[in-house]
């Protein structure tokens, strides 16, 4: 952290709120990682070091099934909604006046948000039923379109938010000294627009991991997703089996991490 | 090939409207996520809003009949004891409820998201992706878990009560599972990197030569806040309490399981009427009401926040 | 380098839809409650038969139904609860069942053959049945149990600590029963009756919650309306736990398992129901979701704390209290609808 910054971005008491508010992210989650070791079938009480737990979710295939289903879906729907949200975004922004539609168009892309999961899944459910009984297909790919959909909006608005504060005089330069749009495009918008751009992955692939009630209702024979399955536990018994799973997860997420900051690192 | 080199310049010309080829290019750039949408997400609607209109059919679904009764039970209530008919205050009741709920929570979490944001945006650029993980990393684990951990966190057994007695700063356990509190809080929670995110987008290109010219100018840190940091950073701001606001209102899992469900939230009682209610057209009508609240507030929310900024640039 | 990439990526898209359509001739699709399918007993299954299972979860039964009867699905069997199963049948989603294919049928508990909710078992199969009575921790209160009191008017020592499980047509119904009416009724007095107990009773409930097992051990909440085998679960953890059977009437339950008339592996599924009746299989179910099972002969396999235990085996004094719960007709809903959101406000 340069002297610089210090002197004028540091505000006071935004540090202790920053420090306050990851106490409060990680608090619940740490309870969480604790008890996915507890010997105990209570989340409650603890009564030893124990990895039963792993181990029963490691020997549950059906547990297996759902963990990878939801990160392929999630991975395919973060992909191809930041995607569809940068080209979206590099449309809708960037100009002085709005042009003919383009208030429609972000009421299109915001709309998911809009509407209630259940809604959206109620009305996808008919809907996806009738193509799948036209075209007898069953696949992922109305669960990676509905989750698609839905995390569109989650990546447009970093995006564009980037893009709106982003400065402009390089792109012009670049045009300026003889750089093909695309040029241009590539070499000095697209790095400027990266972190808007990963803020926007990043937020699709959670929400698509989050999405229960939609998967729940567009999903077809052995397709459940994890929050799915355990929004199936709610009502019999909850077992810490989903702790360690959900630990599993934060370790992967945290691989991932690693891997991106590594790979980051080399490139520059 | 013409169109895209107007591109770049689009944002620099003073002609009163953008050139044609300009708009066809920008609306083939937008057209595949269009695609997607119509097909996923917002043509399959025009079925809620039929189904609004129809009879609901015997354990679910519906019957092709024309009907208001949807639509008129979700303003009216017929007393199912001396027949009289009534605005449906419990309805009413419970869009409040969730009004409320939704902007405090979206307070909170902009109260806990921007000094967030900010810390992040002003740590060194090679340290600021490990922080910006650090947000996102719970939400690895899906809403249903997380709301659980909170659960955990929370009860009159769990880690708050227990710390806080062993401290002997209170000798009973407060009940806060189970409160209106504990939805805020699991809310605020669940959406916090909605918030985070969007906030830290824009914070993160902040000219902090600005800031230096703005302590010369005004003096007072809350000032430059004010007058400086906060109209730069307000479209991550609008992006972030949008993304929040709106999943709160009809949120249905966090409710459900840190509210104890005493009370219904508007995503719990649409899902009643998809669910065991078996009146599907009602539960059309509700999930419609509600669209045209969030798409009002969001139109008066942008018409104030541009005007404020015609005001500004003269 | 990049075409590797995309390469790869294109592999990864084949391989995760392609497992969507894979539907060979030796698979099962079972649609059922989560955490309601033991592992095991699929495991063993497979392995007798070569059929390859898929266990997809619901976690209500108007969500399973409207799933169906959307079509498009790809599911084989299906566990609608009791009271659903009659709209099941009428609605033609479920297959007739030939006991000749399935021989096993015969080993179905005497009670449970011939049931109002699928007279001569033509549609269905038992899976797991059980009762929603109260539970009660009893070291805060130690008078009688088995009373819908217990929750309608709670004694002081349970005030605010009454949790209730959400589900509309059983808690109206107990509590119609409790006024002295009849399940489904659409008597007015009657329902202003129960709704005012209701109200009234609604300010001693501390959340209308699938209540953990977990809650009740630990003491989030003393009492409440809740499963038998979830009060079971409890009460293993925690002694002073125990479970009533209100006198004033409490909802007996089965999901009974069917096959859906779409089926696309209709042979498999009754492979599969066979399966399940055989005695020692059915305690393989009940000893992994903790409810009686209603097949002949699979008390020798059940594991020892559950042929016993209170909750499951109900006492020959409070048999007589217990109801099935039927499908309530529309109009009836509609009313219990409004009352619930009246309550729920």
């Amino acid at each position: 952290m340069g002297k610089r910054n210090f002197s004028v971005a540091s505000l006071p008491g935004f540090g202790t709120i920053a420090i306050i508010t990851f106490i409060f992210l990680y608090l619940p989650i740490v309870t969480l990682v604790v008890y996915s070791f507890n010997e105990a079938a209570s989340m409650s009480r603890w009564e030893g070091f124990s990895l039963r737990w792993y181990e029963a979710a490691l020997a549950n295939r059906q547990v297996q099934d759902v963990s990878i289903r939801s990160l392929v879906i999630a991975g395919w729907a973060a992909t191809l909604a930041t995607i569809l949200a940068t080209m979206a975004a590099l449309a809708t922004t960037r100009n002085e006046r709005r042009f003919p539609g383009q208030t429609m168009i972000y009421a299109l892309i915001n709309q998911p948000l809009m509407v209630p999961e259940i809604v959206t899944g109620v009305a996808l459910l008919i809907f996806f039923a009738m193509i799948k009984i036209a075209t007898g297909y069953q696949g992922l790919g109305y669960l990676i379109a509905a989750h698609t959909a839905f995390c569109i909006p989650f990546a447009y608005l970093p995006i564009r938010a980037r893009l709106e504060t982003m400065d402009l005089t390089l792109e012009r330069a670049a045009a300026d000294l003889y750089a093909t749009p695309l040029q241009a495009f590539r070499h000095v918008t697209l790095p400027l627009l990266v972190p808007g751009i990963l803020a926007g992955f990043m937020l699709g692939f959670v929400t698509s991991l989050d999405t229960v009630v939609i998967t729940e209702f567009v999903k077809s024979a052995g397709q459940d997703t994890l929050p799915t399955y355990m929004l199936g536990q709610l009502r019999r018994v909850v077992t810490p089996e989903m702790n360690a799973i959900s630990t599993l997860f934060l370790l992967l997420s945290l691989i991932a991490v690693t891997v991106f900051f590594l790979l980051s690192r080399k490139k520059a | 090939m013409s169109a895209v080199e107007m591109a770049p310049h689009g944002a620099d010309t003073d002609k009163p409207k953008a050139p044609r080829g300009d708009i066809a290019w920008r609306w083939g750039l937008v057209a595949p996520a269009l695609i997607v949408l119509l097909l996923a997400a917002s043509g399959p609607l025009l079925i809620v809003l039929v189904y609004s209109f129809l009879t609901p059919g015997n354990f679910g679904g519906v019957i092709r009949e024309f009907s208001t009764d949807g639509w008129f039970q979700v303003f009216f209530t017929r007393d199912i004891f001396d027949e009289t008919v009534g605005p449906a205050t419990a309805h009413l009741d419970i869009f409040r409820r969730s009004i409320t709920l939704a902007l405090y929570t979206t307070v909170f979490a902009a109260v806990l998201g921007f000094p967030t944001a900010w810390f992040i945006a002003t740590r060194a650029p090679d340290v600021r992706p490990i922080w910006l993980f650090l947000v996102t990393i719970p939400f690895w684990t899906n809403l249903v878990i997380r709301t659980f951990a909170i659960q955990e966190v929370i009860r009159n057994e769990g880690l708050v009560n227990t710390i806080l007695r062993s401290l002997g700063i209170i000798s009973a356990p407060i009940q806060m599972l189970y409160t209106d509190f504990a939805i805020m809080l699991g809310m605020a929670y669940v959406f916090l990197p909605l918030m985070v995110l969007p906030l830290y987008a824009s914070m993160e290109k902040l000219d902090f030569k600005l800031l230096e010219a703005g302590y010369d100018l005004y003096a007072t840190r809350l000032k430059v806040l004010w007058h400086i940091v906060l109209p730069l950073v307000k479209p991550g701001f609008i992006a972030g309490s949008i993304l929040v606001f709106i999943p709160a209102i009809g949120a249905y899992v966090t409710p459900r399981i840190l509210g104890g469900g005493r009370n219904l939230m508007l995503g719990n009682l649409i899902e009643l009427q998809f669910g065991q209610g078996r009146n599907w057209p009602l539960g059309s009508a509700l999930a419609l009401t509600l669209l045209v609240i969030v798409v009002a507030a969001l139109m008066v929310y942008i018409r104030a926040t541009s005007r404020e900024e015609g005001r500004r640039h003269g | 380098m990049k075409i590797t990439r995309w390469a790869l990526a294109a592999a990864t898209l084949a391989a995760s839809t392609s497992a969507g359509l894979a539907q060979n001739a030796g698979s099962l699709n079972i649609y059922n409650w989560g955490n309601y399918t033991s592992p095991e007993l699929i495991e063993k299954f497979e392995q007798e038969t070569g059929i390859d299972v898929t266990v997809t979860d619901y976690d209500s039964n108007d969500t399973a139904l409207t799933r169906i009867r959307a079509g498009g699905h790809g599911f084989d069997i299906v566990v609608p609860s009791n009271n659903y199963v009659p709209i099941w049948v009428e609605a033609g989603l479920l297959q007739e069942l030939d006991p000749a294919e399935i021989p096993n049928i015969a080993n179905i508990a005497e009670r449970w053959r011939d049931v109002d909710w699928d007279p001569g078992r033509t549609h269905t199969v038992p899976w797991q049945w059980g009762t929603t009575g109260v539970i009660v921790n009893t070291s805060l209160y130690e008078g009688d149990i088995n009373t819908s009191a217990i929750f309608l008017d709670p004694p002081d020592e349970l005030k605010g600590r009454v949790n209730i499980v959400p589900e509309m047509t059983d808690i109206i119904n107990m509590t119609v029963r409790y006024v002295g009416g009849q399940q489904c009724t659409d008597d007015r007095d009657v329902l202003r009756q129960a709704r005012d107990k209701l109200v009234e009773a609604k300010q001693h409930w501390i959340a209308m919650d699938y209540g953990t097992v977990d809650q009740y051990v630990a003491g989030d909440m003393d009492a409440g309306v809740n499963w038998n085998g979830a009060s079971m679960r409890a009460r293993l953890q925690n002694d002073d736990l125990a479970y009533g059977y209100p006198k004033e009437g409490y909802p007996v339950w089965m999901d009974s398992a069917g096959i859906l008339t779409d089926a696309q592996n209709s042979e498999n599924a009754k492979t599969f129901l066979n399966f399940v009746l055989e005695p020692e299989n059915a305690a393989m179910i009940s000893e992994f979701a903790r409810y009686a099972n209603g097949v002949e002969g699979s008390d020798e396999f059940m594991p020892e704390d559950m042929r016993t235990a209170p909750e499951i085996v109900v006492p020959a004094e409070h048999e007589a209290a217990g109801y099935f719960s039927v499908t309530c007709p529309e109009d009836v809903q509609r009313l219990y609808t409004q009352i619930w959101t009246e309550l729920l406000r």
